[in-house]
């Protein structure tokens, strides 16, 4: 537990932790202190000059260093004749700020006026109306009259950056410099800068112009104007009009949080969700274009058997009874699916007396947020007890076994077979069921092959390398032709066991889960910012992750 | 009475036959009080310092002794000690006459100083349109090394300290402190915000620097020669010391004239030593410290209070020209450079023209100053061209409190200062003027008479 501090913002005591900055000390006792160049993940700037507040810290006999009193008894605070920046003043014991005096408010409408005077008034087509900060702060705090006559600067507009991922409109720049710190500190080099002076200031592109870079994109999530806007979502859909579901890249191990931004089952943005102990407020340019899989050509769209298109639960009997005809039964499990359909697949494994293998997947590990296991959920095997060693990355155990007879029907859980090391042949030794999303050349030579929900269309939850379970929410409606894995796996369930229990809903399976599964225990209540797992009993597994934001190799 | 100048910094300037080179500097005792300052204690001559009280000649007007005494010693980071010669401020042009014409007396200041708080390596930042005086110092630091005051082993006390000479730019926001260290360490002059960045605990580099004036650093051997306690004894107790006054304008004989601290009166100065007005002409308005600082109409009064509560009236040209006495009188002696206008200046012209300068050498860092300096330009630069608008003074007015101590550093205070007291002091002029233009049509809206600076 941090230190606490007594401070007095606007007459109220609060206790706050020692070290927080004001901005950050009023936010968690209800104050809002606008701000533009103060960003919690990048260092001080202190220009916008927007966050100005009176600070007053107790007063002090300048000889003898004792507190002196008010004739009333109390302390005497002693106010600091200048306003000071909120971002830049650390709170300190008995700290009084003002927010809302006449001094402050006059100081925070000149500012806003002050950057209105050379940004263009044209809110109706800016991309950023909606959730623009300037928008926001001018409507809350501002002047609504411009005092404004003289001509606007004018600055260069559409300029392309990194290779056309992101458009700049200089004009409505405030210069809060935060794209150039998220240059040094995300992308890890000087992509953007300052030229020229004075009013006439504007931001630049270096000579790299950073396109390949895989986090040029987080300079947009953190304009607080419409100067940097991303090209994939420029003049596509009003912010206003979409809704947020928070979801969970699975796009490697790392476990990046982010917002599906949606409309109509329509997915228009990913943006990064801030999670102080996963990806702070970052993300990957890679991981924002995940949703792009939902209108590929490569989904599997309908359910086939042998070939021919058919409805999904015809596709589905076809595939209990494949399943069913043989005693040599095998599972493909998947880290990509969620901790609830892994429990499923275990269950029914364990039902059907099925073999299981996996297969990893890795790539290079950037030290940032790409890990070098590229699955959002490979921890979930572990604890699930569907693998107890770090498995390869093929499958050849699998065609060895199918080439000897020991498996004869295989039931596949979105992965590739075709890449992993099995040939046409095996496909007509065994008879092979695949659920998934991709329409892979596994899918094709399936005998069944089943259309499944993709990560945006299901609820759930992944644990990321830390060991921390972070859940992911339905964003939009799968499409009609698939069906979700844990509905899939009940069927598979209730016609081997002859039962008929219905399909369980993801809270119900959480509940049992956290019953039979000792670490999993609170996973019934997960935080916004995830759940630690005690990972202690996987401890001699060797990961491949190396050391990243966030994460020590040895935790 | 006559006012006498007492010269210190200038002792040789204007003397004949005297050149910058260093044989010239050393037969006039040169490099002496260095050599005597390398057996001292550190502590004894940072405790001079203190003692004289003199104020930093640069503008703000912080004891220097002060300033020495913050300086973290305990980080175990090196101490930087950097000379700011970026004399820009419109109106200042003291520093440029010693480090042109003296240069070793900066040498020997910086070395002294260097050596008092403990220093390995100086720089110097010079203003980039110095370009002589950098030649200049270029050569006089090459000079002062051969002869071992600069360098390892200072004349053979095994203390070394060199010195680097850093040209600016041409940018007026390098002069300010930590505009200049950023500056220096080769970032966008960027001035940086305080609290952490104090000089004398997160300076260049990160590490504790002093960051001193030239005339400061010039003073450090005359304080070390003739010791603290004298020195305070000089002008008036609270601003001990001479100044250099650069006197600009429309007076008879402008210069630079170095008077102890409140020994002459401004209407002494401008009369006295400066000959007065042009013939058949009056002043109008002084600006006393560099342009950054209020302006004084001529013919004001201020009631200033005395040490025994009455209230005194006192007239401009009686306010004796020291820091407090300005001070009071709701200006301040800044770089020490008095700007007079005479009864031919159009104020708002005059305002103008600073304005543009401000503008001009804005940062761009934060919003006040940014966007208020050039829209208060574009304000004063419509009035000369003839798009006046009555409500223009109020909105300057207002403009100008609003930057005025909401921004990073001083160059926002530097741009507002003038603008408020110019409008409140000279509104009429501003009426006047734009009554004149909405009166008239067409070129009659401008002012024909009125020469132009911008």
């Amino acid at each position: 537990m941090a230190d606490l501090v007594n401070i007095n913002i606007n007459g109220d005591d609060f206790q706050v932790p020692a070290g927080l900055n004001v901005i950050e000390a009023a936010r968690i006792s209800g104050v809002e202190i606008p701000h533009f160049c103060y960003h919690p993940n990048l260092p001080i700037a202190g220009s916008c000059r927007l966050c100005l507040v009176s600070i007053g810290t107790p007063a002090r006999d300048r000889a003898t260093g004792e507190l002196l009193k008010n004739p009333d008894g109390s302390q005497k605070i002693a106010f600091m004749p200048k306003l000071a920046i909120a971002c830049g003043t650390k709170v300190s014991e008995g700290m009084h700020v003002i927010t809302d005096s006449e001094q402050v408010v006059k100081a925070r409408q000149g500012v806003l006026e002050f950057i209105l005077a050379n940004h263009p008034l044209d809110c109706p087509i800016c991309d950023k109306a909606g959730e623009c900060k300037l928008q926001e702060y001018s409507q809350a705090f501002g002047n609504c009259k411009s005092r404004f006559v003289e001509d606007k600067n004018v600055k260069p507009k559409k300029v392309s950056i990194g290779g056309g991922k992101v458009i700049l409109d200089a004009e409505r720049c405030i210069l809060c410099s935060r794209c150039i710190r998220t240059c040094r500190e995300v992308v890890g080099r000087d992509v953007l800068g300052f030229s020229k002076r004075g009013s006439r200031n504007e931001i630049s592109v270096y000579g790299d112009d950073g396109r390949d870079s895989n986090y040029l994109l987080n300079i947009v999530d953190g304009c607080p104007v419409g100067a940097l806007t991303e090209s994939a979502f420029r003049f596509k859909m009003r912010a206003w009009f979409l809704k947020v579901a928070n979801s969970v890249s699975t796009e490697s191990s790392a476990g990046i949080n982010t917002k599906v931004w949606s409309r109509s089952n329509k997915v228009y943005r990913i943006t990064p969700r801030s999670n102080p102990f996963v990806n702070d407020a970052w993300s990957t340019d890679s991981s924002r274009y995940e949703y792009r899989v939902l209108d590929s050509a490569m989904r599997l769209k309908t359910a086939r058997v042998d070939g021919t298109p058919c409805s999904t639960s015809y596709a589905v009997s076809r595939a209990v009874e494949v399943m069913a005809a043989s005693g040599r039964r095998a599972v493909v499990a998947s880290a990509r699916l969620s901790l609830e359909e892994q429990f499923m697949l275990k269950e029914f494994a364990d039902l059907t007396g099925s073999k299981i293998y996996a297969a990893a997947h890795l790539g290079e590990d950037d030290g940032k947020l790409i890990s070098s296991d590229r699955t959002p959920n490979r921890r979930g095997l572990f604890i699930t007890g569907i693998v107890s060693e770090y498995p390869k990355t093929d499958l050849k155990n699998l065609a060895g076994d199918i080439r000897s007879g020991a498996v004869e029907s295989v039931m596949v859980c979105g992965e590739d077979l075709c890449a992993l090391g099995l040939d046409e042949k095996d496909f007509k030794t065994a008879n092979i069921v695949y659920c998934g999303v991709s329409d892979s050349e596994t899918a094709q030579r399936a005998k069944v092959a089943i259309p499944t929900a993709s990560v945006f269309e299901k609820s759930g939850i992944f644990v990321n390398r830390q060991f921390r379970a972070q859940a992911f929410e339905k964003a939009v409606d799968a499409p009609e032709s698939a069906v979700c894995e844990i509905s899939l796996f009940s069927k598979f369930m209730n016609a081997f066991a002859k039962s008929e229990f219905k399909t369980p809903s993801v809270y119900a399976l959480r509940r049992l889960i956290s019953s039979k599964i000792e670490i999993l225990g609170g996973i019934c209540e997960i935080p916004k910012t995830g759940l630690l797992l005690d990972g202690k009993k996987f401890a001699a597994v060797k990961f491949p992750e190396s050391q990243a934001l966030h994460f020590t190799k040895n935790e | 009475m006559a006012v006498q100048e007492n010269r210190i910094l200038y002792r040789h300037i204007d003397i004949p036959d005297w050149n910058a080179s260093i044989e010239c500097y050393e037969a006039d005792g040169g490099y002496q009080v260095l050599k005597d300052a390398l057996k001292r204690d550190r502590q004894e001559l940072c405790d001079e310092v203190l003692k004289s009280g003199i104020k930093g000649r640069g503008g703000a007007g912080f004891p220097m002794g002060m300033k020495w005494k913050f300086l973290d010693r305990k980080s175990g980071k090196p101490i930087y000690l950097v000379c700011n010669a970026d004399e820009s401020e419109p109106g200042t042009c003291v520093d440029r006459e010693i480090i042109y014409k003296d240069p070793h007396q900066l040498i020997e200041g910086i070395m002294c100083a260097a050596f008092a708080i403990n220093a390995r390596q100086a720089f110097i930042y010079i203003r980039g349109e110095y370009i002589n005086g950098y030649r200049i110092l270029v050569e006089a630091v090459k000079e002062a090394r051969a002869k071992g005051y600069v360098g390892e082993n200072v004349c053979g006390s095994g203390y070394s300290c060199d010195i680097n000479i850093t040209r600016g730019a041409g940018c007026y926001i390098c002069g300010e402190e930590t505009g200049l260290i950023s500056s220096l360490a080769g970032k966008r002059a960027y001035p940086r915000i305080k609290p952490p960045y104090f000089p004398a605990v997160m300076g260049l580099y990160d590490c504790p620097t002093v960051v001193n004036n030239v005339k400061s650093l010039c003073y450090v051997p005359y304080i070390f020669k003739i010791g603290g306690e004298a020195v305070s004894k000089i002008g008036v107790p609270n601003d001990p010391g001479t100044y250099v006054w650069g006197v600009s304008g429309q007076v008879q004989k402008p210069g630079r004239y170095e008077i102890e601290s409140g020994a002459c009166t401004l209407g002494e100065m401008l009369y006295d030593v400066c000959g007065g007005p042009f013939a058949g002409r009056t002043f109008k308005a002084v600006i006393p410290g560099g342009s950054s600082m209020k302006i004084l109409k001529w013919g004001e009064k201020f009631d200033i209070k005395q040490p025994d509560g009455s209230i005194k009236e006192l007239r401009v040209e009686d306010i004796p020209l020291s820091a407090p006495s300005l001070m009071s009188c709701g200006t301040a002696l800044g770089s020490a450079g008095i700007i007079v206008m005479d009864n031919t200046v159009d104020m708002v012209e005059a305002m103008a023209n600073l304005n543009a300068f401000y503008a001009h050498e804005s940062c761009g860092q934060c919003t006040p100053c940014r966007e208020g300096s050039l829209w208060i330009s574009k304000i004063t630069k419509r009035i000369c061209s003839g798009g006046g608008r009555l409500e223009d003074p109020e909105l300057l007015m207002s403009l100008a409190d609003n930057v005025c101590g909401h921004t990073i550093c001083a160059h926002g205070e530097g741009m507002a200062w003038p603008v408020q007291s110019n409008v409140a002091k000279f509104k009429d002029e501003y009426v006047a003027k734009i009554s004149r233009q909405l009166a008239g049509e067409g070129e009659a809206r401008l002012d024909k008479n009125s020469y132009r600076l911008i």
